[in-house]
């Protein structure tokens, strides 16, 4: 911060007086500019450790029965047959047919009363089980011979993990965020002896493989991103598909074919305008139009819809972004060009295009950042916040991330909480992945 | 608009067989402007052609209107008639796409593509749909030859074209032009981005082209207008009422002879003052 001494070499009083203020002026600049750019530091950082502090957390777990009850020694060491008997006594027919949909076949949830009036046969190949089950029906089966199907099925890790998912049940009781477990340690733990003996602490980051691989789930510690990240994908894709050729195409259009007519500047007007249209007002457009009138193609409130919803949204950023990109090529070059004697269109796609790429590119990547966090057009298109199916195409319902992000954050449960900002991680590492591509683009080719 | 029958077209391709272009009564406007104002002169061809005057005088206006690039200026307009073996090149049947190819044009800045070496000369063949790999190969390197670039980069076509230097930019760019044998070259100040060696190579290889090649040059050099050019054009602004120059009006051509006239026996007072340094 110090400022070297200066040697006062000139006499003229009146131009020392009028130096020190014009210096003084620049010092107040200095530090006011620093003061803003600290304040956004420190909002920066607070939104950091508020994320952090939830996602890192001391859980207290209770199962819903002790281990210890169930076997001497630990599960992972039992044979199959001893994790069978505990299945048998702990699970209902019911349940335990559920897990040959489940985990044998895989099935998804609306498939299973299906499959329960179907014979054995059917479903599963002859030559598990003895040739005279074959005929029975699947709701007919006894649980004996159930889990004969099930040890004859499904591996003994497998089974480890079933009995500690369905029979020991784990259950997050209370969470407590990172600081709370680095300075207050001795009060948790006289907070659990007095409230919770049966439960032991863990230390716990939400965002694991876990939590990217499984489903919605309506327990917080079970509740997985693997649909929204699979939805998010998706309406990308869509997204992109969509903007990206026809926000290309008009803007070559506007920069290249179009006269300067007042008509078309009035285009180029309402263009820039609606980039800066609140983002609701897209989500009642996309409603109105893609979910409503054209839902006979869209089948209403699906990927698609979103997708083209959020489309439209970025398609002013696309197309001007795009329109930069194309007159930052040189006028020489496409002079050069026209002078060999190409057309329009041959100047276009062998010099204009090509040189323009990148910073078209950098658009595009940016705007499609924009429109992966985006959530208040989605909750108007009609995304789904309980869904545990993945999208299975575009014109299947969907969640996204800043869906889930919002309705967890709305849940009464604490350990939700933990769950947001485990999702929220992965919004914004995501959207740092998206910023990092499109500046390395920038800087390498333009 | 001229109605050009048959007979007229070999009449007049007989009469400019000399002649390859002529401008009559060229007048050229940028929206109000009145950029340039009745300029007449005849094209001589494998013959050079300077232009020269001072800066706003209207010569790259009117070599551009040679090859119809200033189409590409919004709000330009031209009227008259620049003939080009008998043809109107302002011909609404006149493609400028064609005109381009016949009037090829080399720029003031060395512009070549950021492309390599081997594919800025071959543009022009691929533009017009040459996709054999052997003749673009041929007429690559006998472009590179002609233009005096080969022996510098033989070794490597596959070079950016923008890694060259200024001089061997602007090699580039003629063997480009000359790539798809065009009859007049048009060069637009070609050697004002380059040092005098540079500068030197380029006029020879001038001289060189103008055996297959007609060529109008551009230039704010005089001591380069004299060195190359058979012919020469001296563009003034217009004269205001009071005899006084005046830059707000239309360039006009002052004189146009052979250039040892221009430059020893200018008929022209302007002329003269202009050569021998006393403005511009």
């Amino acid at each position: 911060m110090s400022r070297k001494s200066t040697v006062n070499f000139s006499n003229n009083v009146d131009l020392n007086q009028k130096l020190a203020k014009r210096r003084w002026k620049s010092q107040v600049g200095r530090f006011f500019f620093r003061m803003t750019l600290i304040a956004s530091l420190l909002a920066l950082l607070m939104l950091a450790y508020n994320i952090l502090n939830r996602a890192f957390t001391t859980v207290a777990i209770e199962d819903t029965v002790n281990p210890t009850e169930l076997s001497e020694i630990p599960l992972a060491e039992l044979e199959k047959a001893e994790l069978l008997l505990i299945l048998g006594d702990y699970l209902s027919s019911n349940q335990l047919r559920i897990l040959i949909f489940e985990r044998i076949l895989g099935a998804p949830r609306e498939d299973w009363s299906d499959l329960n009036t179907q014979t054995l046969s059917a479903i599963i190949e002859v030559g598990q089980y003895p040739e005279d089950w074959g005929t029975m029906l699947v709701s007919e089966l006894e649980p004996q011979q159930i889990l004969a199907l099930l040890g004859q099925g499904l591996s003994q890790e497998l089974l480890v993990s079933i009995v500690e998912e369905k029979v020991v049940e784990e259950r997050v009781v209370q969470v407590w965020t990172l600081t709370e477990t680095v300075f207050n340690w001795q009060g948790i733990e006289a907070q659990v002896a007095t409230l919770y003996p049966t439960t032991r602490l863990e230390f716990r980051f939400w965002l694991n493989t876990d939590f990217l691989m499984t489903a919605m789930h309506s327990q917080p510690e079970l509740s997985g991103l693997r649909t929204a990240i699979l939805g998010s994908l998706w309406l990308m894709t869509i997204t992109a598909a969509f903007a990206f050729p026809v926000g290309v195409s008009a803007a070559l259009y506007l920069e290249e074919y179009a006269a300067d007519t007042p008509m078309n500047r009035i285009i180029q007007l309402n263009i820039a305008n609606l980039a800066g249209v609140p983002s609701i007002i897209y989500g009642i457009l996309g409603l109105i139009v893609f979910v409503r009138a054209m839902g006979f193609l869209t089948n209403g409130r699906t990927i698609l819809s979103a997708g083209l919803t959020l489309g439209l949204l970025i398609l002013p950023i696309i197309i001007i972004s795009t329109q930069e990109a194309i007159r930052a090529v040189p006028t020489s070059l496409r002079q050069a060009s026209y002078g060999m004697g190409a057309t329009r269109w041959q100047m276009i796609y062998t010099v204009l295009f090509p040189k323009a790429l990148p910073g078209i590119l950098t658009g595009t990547i940016l705007s499609l950042s924009r429109a992966f966090g985006e959530t208040a057009p989605l909750i108007v298109v009609g995304s789904i916040t309980r869904i545990t199916a993945d999208p299975q195409g575009p014109l299947s319902r969907f969640t996204a991330i800043p869906i889930q992000i919002y309705t967890w954050t709305a849940q009464p449960q604490d350990a939700f909480r933990s769950a947001a900002a485990a999702a929220i991680l992965v919004l914004v590492v995501t959207l740092l992945v998206f910023n990092s591509v499109a500046i390395i683009l920038r800087n390498r080719y333009s | 608009m001229t109605v050009l029958t048959k007979e007229i077209q070999q009449q007049q391709a007989s009469i400019y067989r000399e002649y390859v272009m002529e401008l009559c009564n060229l007048d050229v406007y940028y929206g109000n402007f009145h950029a340039v104002r009745d300029v007449n002169m005849k094209i001589e061809s494998n013959k050079i052609t300077a232009l020269i005057g001072p800066s706003g005088c209207g010569k790259s206006t009117v070599l551009r209107c040679m090859n119809r690039m200033n189409d590409l200026v919004k709000n330009s307009r031209v009227e008259g008639e620049v003939l080009f073996q008998g043809f109107d090149l302002y011909d609404a049947r006149i493609d400028p796409v064609q005109v381009r190819q016949r009037i090829g044009m080399v720029f003031q800045k060395p512009n070549p593509f950021p492309k390599s070496i081997f594919d800025n000369v071959a543009y022009g063949l691929r533009l017009l749909g040459e996709r054999n790999r052997d003749v673009l190969h041929h007429v690559v390197e006998q472009s590179l030859k002609r233009a005096a670039l080969w022996d510098e980069v033989k070794g490597n076509l596959k070079r950016s074209g923008l890694s060259l230097s200024g001089g061997q930019q602007q090699r580039l760019c003629i063997a480009r032009t000359i790539a798809i044998k065009p009859e007049v070259i048009l060069m637009d100040e070609p050697c004002s981005a380059l040092d005098p060696i540079a500068t030197l190579k380029i006029e020879d290889l001038m001289r060189e082209l103008k055996e297959e090649y007609t060529i109008v040059i551009v230039t704010h050099n005089m001591q380069q207008a004299a060195r190359v050019s058979d012919y020469t054009a001296f563009m003034m602004m217009g004269e205001g009422l009071d005899g006084e120059i005046d830059e707000s009006r239309a360039g006009e051509l002052a004189e146009f002879d052979r250039t040892d006239i221009i430059f020893n026996n200018p008929s022209n007072q302007r002329t003269s003052d202009y050569i021998k340094g006393r403005f511009g």
